[in-house]
This record gives C-alpha cells, structure tokens and sequence, in this order.
C-alpha cells in the first residue's frame, strides 16, 4: 500500500474497497471481546472457519473475528447477516446450523434470544431488548469491523472525519467545533474537553503533545478497552483531528500491559495508520506531521492518574506530582500535553463528521453524546452498554440489564469503580448526567455501574473498595498513604463485629482530611464512595457498632 | 526578578517571582511546619504538614504551601481551624507510627494531637523520603530508594551501593526526622556485607554513629 497522498485518494480507496466487497456474500461476526474470549468464541470461529472452509463456502460466506459487540452476559456472540440476526451463548456444535440457515436466509432458532420470562422471540439486533433501548455511535461499528483491518473501518466511513478537517477546517475551526459540541471528558472528571485542548494549544511551547489515556483501572469499568481492542482506529481518528486542532506534533497511547489483544490491535492499527498515511509526514497532503508511540502502564492504578502518567512516559515512577500548573500547560517534559480518555478521543471523529449541532442533540442539557457504562454485579445482563446521556438510571438496570438476578431485589448501585459512590434503589430515577450524579454522591466516574441486591453487606462494600485503593496507593503523601490505612482498620472492626462507637467520628475525620489533602486525585476522591455510605447508609454502620457493643458481633465474618 | 505582592496571616509580603509560597512566608519570618521538606531539595509535596489556606481571586482553597507558587494579590492564611485540623489529623496517622520521633511529639503538642487516636504500628519511619531524595539529588547516588507502594512502602538501602559510599557518607542520618534511615542502612549492613567497614582505604571513616532521636 503506497501512502494515501490526499483526501481524494482516500475516497478512491473506500470507493474501491466497497466495490471490492460482493454483495452476496454474506457475513458472520463473532464476537472476540473480552468476555467472548473467556467464553471460548476463539473455537466458534475456528467451527466457521472449518464449516465454511469444508463446504467450500468462502465466496458466500464471510468470517469476521470481531471486537466487543456488548452483550457479555450472553457470550459467544454472533452477528449474522445483513439484517443482523443475533445468536447468543454458540457453542462450536451450533455452527453447521447457523451456517446452513444463513444460507437460506433463514434464522437458527435454537441460539435467538428468548425472554426469560415470557419466552418470546427477539431475532434481529433492533428487536433484542438489551440492544433497542441503547443508542450505539460508538460501538455500533464493532460487529462490522475487524480491528486487525484498517480497510473495515475506511470501509464504514473512517478517517472521513479526519479528511474533512483537513481539507475543509482550519485548526480553530475543529477547535472551536468541539467546544461548541460541549463535549465533556469520559474518563472520570467530566471537564470540557474542548477548554482543555485550549489551554494547550495556547500554551506557548511549541512542542505539544496529545495522549490516549487507555489505562483503565478503575474496578468494575471494562469498557474503554473494548472501545479501543474493537475500534483501534475510531480512536486513532479522534487523536489526530486533536493533535491538528492543537498543534502536536506527537501524540502517546498510554494503555494496559496486560490486556495481549488490545496490545496486539493498537500495534496493528498504529502501523497500518502509517502505512496508509493518517500518521507521519504530510497526512493526507495536508501538511500535518504527527507520529503515535505506545506506551505501557506499569501495572498499578494510579498511574491512569493524569501526572503520574506523564512520569511514567518519561520513564520516572508514576507518582501523581504536585500540580498547581495543569499538565495541559506543563506536562510530559514540562511541554503543554492534552491527555483525554480512549472515549472522549472515540467522540471526537462523529463531532467533525455530523457536526457540533447533531451531537449536541443527543444527552441532557449539560452532558452531551452518548456514555459507554459497564454493566455488571447482581443484574440479569452485564455487559458493555452505551446510551444517550440523560437515560434513567432505571432504563439501564431493567430495560437494558433486565433487572436483578435470582429474582431479589434491588438494594443499590454503585457509580464509578473505587472512588465513587452508592446510590440506594429508591434513588434509580437520577439520570445519567455527570452533574446531576455528582451531586447524588455518585459520579460517573469512567462509567463502571455495579447492581448490587438486596442480601449486600454495604459495609463490606465500602471495605472492599477502601482495600482496593489502599492498596494502589502509591504511599507517596501522607494523608493517602496513612488516612485511607486507617480506615480500612477501623472498617475492618466494624465489619467483623469490633465497632466502637467513636468509629465513625474517627472515621469522619479521616474521610474530610484525606479529601483535603491529599496530593492527587486518588486520594482526594478515595473516601467517596465512604462519604456516600454515610449519607445513604449510616444505619448500617451505627446497627453494627450497636451490635457490636451488646457482644452481638453479627459481622460478615461470623455469617 | 519581578516582585510580587502578597499577604500572609495579615502581613503584607514580598515574594520573587518563581517562589513558592512556603518560601516567601519563611523569608517574612512565617513559620509553616514541614517534614519532607529541605531546601536542597527539589519540593516533594508528600507530607502535607504545610497546607495553608488561599484565597485567589475570591475562591478560597487548601494548598501545600511548599509547591504552590507565589501569585499577585493572594491571600495566605497559615492557621486556620480546617487548616489546624489537617495537620493534627495528619500528625495523629504519622504518631501511629513513630510515636516518640521528637519532631512529632513536638508538632503533636502544637496542633494538640493525640499519639493513641489512631491504631498503631510502630515502623518508625514516616516516608518523608528526605534520605532516598537527599542521595539521589545532592550526593547523586541512588543508594537508598522507595519500595512497594501504599501502606507497605518503605525505605529500602541497595546493599551493592550503600556497601561503597553510606559509611564515608552518613548524611541522610542527620536529616531523618526519626532516626530510622540510619536504622535501616545498619540493618542493611549487618545482613547484607558485615565488617567491611575498614577493610578498603576508603572505607576509613570513623565519625560515631547519631545518637537514637527519641531516647
């Protein structure tokens, strides 16, 4: 492949490459995220392969290994067909089934989706009542591209975005196109993404630097690395516009050393992205010179932190280090770096394309776009979920994840991972919206949303997210290292049945100081979900420390 | 150097453009507590004993002095009732610690700390890194370092290095607020290379050992 020299090209291409696909020929996705893969799909495709390859089906039939399609619960996932007829929980023995009614253009029966309930049918993906009540510009392309092929994403109009803002934008332009689609940053805090790609343009350095934060490491968030092991090159897009609008010059993925098949996709589409020209010298003839290193986390939580991440790029220990100045202006080597989340970067490309006023159309008043969520605990489907922002926290937990297994009910749900919060089930009706969960004492954080019954230990909840952060700690300031130690201790007594009744006086203060003080955000939020406990649950502790006061220690160990 | 105007607890002062504020508060006779703080060393901010109050600009916030840097027409309180109640929190989870480290047990008594209200777990080392920071940034030898992280963080010496320079060195003794680094390199030395003190002509130093802080 001779580098794509100007966006004409790059139309000819996807031209070409449509023309080159038979209409015919009919395609099989399955799916290969995460979940699928634990589930064994990589033995469904190998039954299509040899199902299709001992018929000798190849020029009907297409296999694609594809990323996350979402459904996690109901993995192996498989797509067939152009009217997408979904099939849950394959197993290699349904394949000759699914192939021979394929085919036909008929509908395996036996793997369709059938409610739990009422045992009534939902074949296509429209109809799938998991999939119709979500709204998915993100991840809607996963079940028609394979990440290891930068042509199935040309093939569904990628690098457009990108070839219109260079062609027709200038980088104020996309700029100020961003910022008028008010789009907020995925990745925790929620700030406006397009105030922050200004302050590092306008810082006066003239070596910037642009990076993908793909850590994620908060518990129970699993869905950024779909997002970027499914559509490596969404992300890519979104990246580049970013560095054009900002004036990088190169740009950082920072992500998981652990995760081999997103390292595996975000090494591929880097290299083919250069191949095709979208990464190097004169991108696409617009004069653009921007190149991407990968980069790995070190394997501890804090280092998503945005400071101790930047250490970690110039190779120094991820410790989060005083900032009074913002990384946007004084980053990695003290140069102006704008980091934004694997999401915020996936927005970017749709924004260009559609425009600032299509995007912002979707979602509340002030959370714009849609919101990947994580689904998972005591729900019936977990999975990865993308909605419009705004969407009843209700619509997620029972339309979407058909509501709370083995028939209990709902006691709570927890909002973004270890520094977030519990909201109680009469509480569900708040919508997603980052202020307005803010302020519940539940903030979205990146997204991870856990259901939680009505037999859960909330204490033993708190606990076990104080024991998750205490332990990634980097132990650099006092009040992080120390406070959240102690907490725990004082947790862990009254969890066991040890309470005392000055506890949670003890605790109250540990909670405001660490918040005050602590250096980075980790700190500053870890007593959140602590904080929430006590405005929701405080019963629960005060009943304990009762308890435990009466010599009735009906702590969770004793269960 | 441009000057800078500010106010600190009422006084009105002077500041170089580039300061911080602890620096311009010391420099008015303004005292702020510190522990990881020395002024060889490049700020570390992991302490946190400094944070003083702000007001800039009509918002009013929590900041360590020992990093933030000096701006026109702030307003710094270095008391305050929420201020007092970080650095007593703070000192009490360090006392869990190190309770008889003279420096806390002097702080303790300003900020009216009790050494008991949290559980102990006499390590007798507060990471303050002022040991590991003093040998990597002014003798340049990297032979005492941070692992593990969290609550199982400790100072560590690396015996194929503390073998050569600590003996002739001994500075990060005198800076530890808790003797503890010197506990540490002796532990070191006993287990790791035994009597080789004076076996090398640069080994030759016969400078007495610090008396135990907190005896």
């Amino acid at each position: 492949m001779t580098k794509l020299q100007s966006v004409a090209e790059l139309e000819k291409l996807r031209a070409d490459i449509l023309a080159r696909r038979d209409p015919a020929r009919t395609c099989i996705a399955v799916c290969a995220g995460a979940a699928c893969d634990g589930l064994d799909s990589v033995a469904v495709a190998d039954a299509f392969k040899s199902e299709i390859a001992k018929q000798g089906l190849a020029d009907k039939i297409e296999l694609r290994v594809t990323g996350c399609h979402g459904y996690c619960e109901k993995g192996p996932n498989v797509v067939a067909g152009p009217k997408d007829v979904c099939y849950f929980e394959v197993t290699p023995q349904d394949v000759p089934g699914i192939v021979a009614a394929t085919l036909k253009g008929e509908v395996f029966e036996p793997c369709v989706y059938k409610d739990p309930l009422t045992g009534a049918k939902a074949v296509h993906m429209n109809e799938v009542p998991y999939y119709k009540h979500q709204m998915r510009l993100l991840t809607g392309d996963n079940i028609r591209i394979d990440p290891l092929s930068i042509e199935d994403y040309i093939a569904v109009g990628g690098y457009a975005a990108l070839a219109k803002a260079l062609s027709s934008m200038t980088p104020d332009e996309v700029l100020a196109e961003v910022k008028k689609a008010n789009l907020r940053g995925r990745g925790g805090g929620g700030f406006p993404a397009g105030s922050k790609w200004e302050t590092t343009k306008n810082a006066p350095d003239k070596t910037k630097y642009v990076i993908v934060n793909g850590h994620e490491g908060e518990s129970a968030a699993f869905m950024d690395r779909a997002m970027l092991t499914g559509n490596p090159h969404k992300v890519l897009e979104g990246l580049i516009i970013g560095a054009y609008a900002i004036g990088a010059q190169q740009g950082f993925v920072y992500t998981r050393h652990d995760a081999p098949r997103l390292v595996e996709h975000v090494k591929a589409a880097l290299a083919q992205a250069e191949e095709y020209g979208f990464l190097g010298e004169n991108i696409l003839g617009s004069g653009l010179n921007f190149k991407v290193e990968l980069h790995f986390d070190v394997g501890i939580f804090v280092s998503g932190e945005s400071s101790a991440l930047m250490r970690s790029i110039e190779g120094n220990a991820p410790e989060p280090r005083p900032k009074y100045i913002r990384t946007s202006v004084q980053g990695i080597w003290d140069k102006p770096s704008n980091l934004n989340n694997v999401e915020t970067w996936a927005n970017v490309p749709q924004i260009i394309a559609k425009g600032a006023d299509w995007f912002s159309g979707i979602g509340s008043e002030r959370s714009k776009g849609t919101k990947l969520v994580s689904l998972s605990g005591h729900v019936v489907n977990s999975g990865i979920v993308e909605v419009p922002m705004g969407t009843p926290l209700r619509t997620l937990i029972f339309d979407i994840g058909g509501g709370v297994r083995d028939g209990k009910s709902l006691k709570a749900v927890h909002f973004g991972g270890a520094m977030g919060g519990s909201l109680p089930a009469d509480r569900i009706d708040a919508t997603l919206d980052f202020d307005e969960m803010s302020k519940l004492g539940a903030p979205i954080g990146a997204g991870g949303l856990l259901v939680m019954n009505e037999d859960t230990d909330m204490i033993d909840v708190a606990r076990y997210l104080l024991d998750f952060l205490t332990k990634e700690s980097c132990g650099k300031c006092v009040p992080c290292r120390e406070g959240m130690w102690q907490m725990l201790k004082i947790l862990t007594n009254i969890a066991e049945g040890r309470g005392k009744k000055f506890d949670l006086d003890r605790l109250a203060d540990l909670m405001e100081v660490t918040s005050l003080s602590s250096l980075c955000a980790l700190g500053k939020t870890a007593s959140d979900p602590l904080k929430a406990m006590m405005r929701y649950f405080k019963d629960e502790f005060e009943t304990r420390i009762a308890e435990a006061a009466v010599g009735n220690p009906a702590g969770s160990q004793a269960k | 150097m441009s000057e800078i105007n500010l106010k600190i607890d009422g006084k009105d002062v002077k500041a170089e453009a580039g300061m911080t504020v602890l620096e311009a508060a010391r420099k008015a006779g303004i005292d702020i507590p510190t522990l990881c703080h020395h002024e060889k060393l490049e700020a570390y901010g992991g302490c946190r004993l400094c944070m003083v109050e702000v007001e800039s600009r009509g918002w009013t916030s929590h900041v360590v002095s020992c990093t933030y840097p000096v701006a026109k027409d702030i307003v710094v309180r270095t008391r305050s009732e929420k201020v007092d109640k970080i650095r007593r929190v703070l000192i009490e989870e360090l006392m869990a610690h190190a309770p008889d480290a003279p420096e806390l047990l002097r702080l303790g008594y300003e900020y009216g700390a009790d050494r008991n209200r949290y559980e102990r777990e006499p390590i007798f080392c507060v990471m303050c890194g002022l040991c590991v920071r003093y040998c990597a940034e002014v003798k340049k030898e990297h032979a005492v370092g941070f692992i593990e992280n969290g609550p199982k963080r400790e100072i560590s010496f690396i015996p194929e290095r503390a073998a050569k320079v600590c003996w002739d060195c001994q500075e990060c003794f005198t800076i530890c607020p808790t003797s503890y680094a010197q506990a540490a390199y002796l532990l070191t030395e006993a287990l790791a290379f035994p009597g080789q003190r004076n076996a090398g002509g640069a080994n030759s130093r016969t400078i007495p050992i610090q008396p135990c802080k907190g005896d």
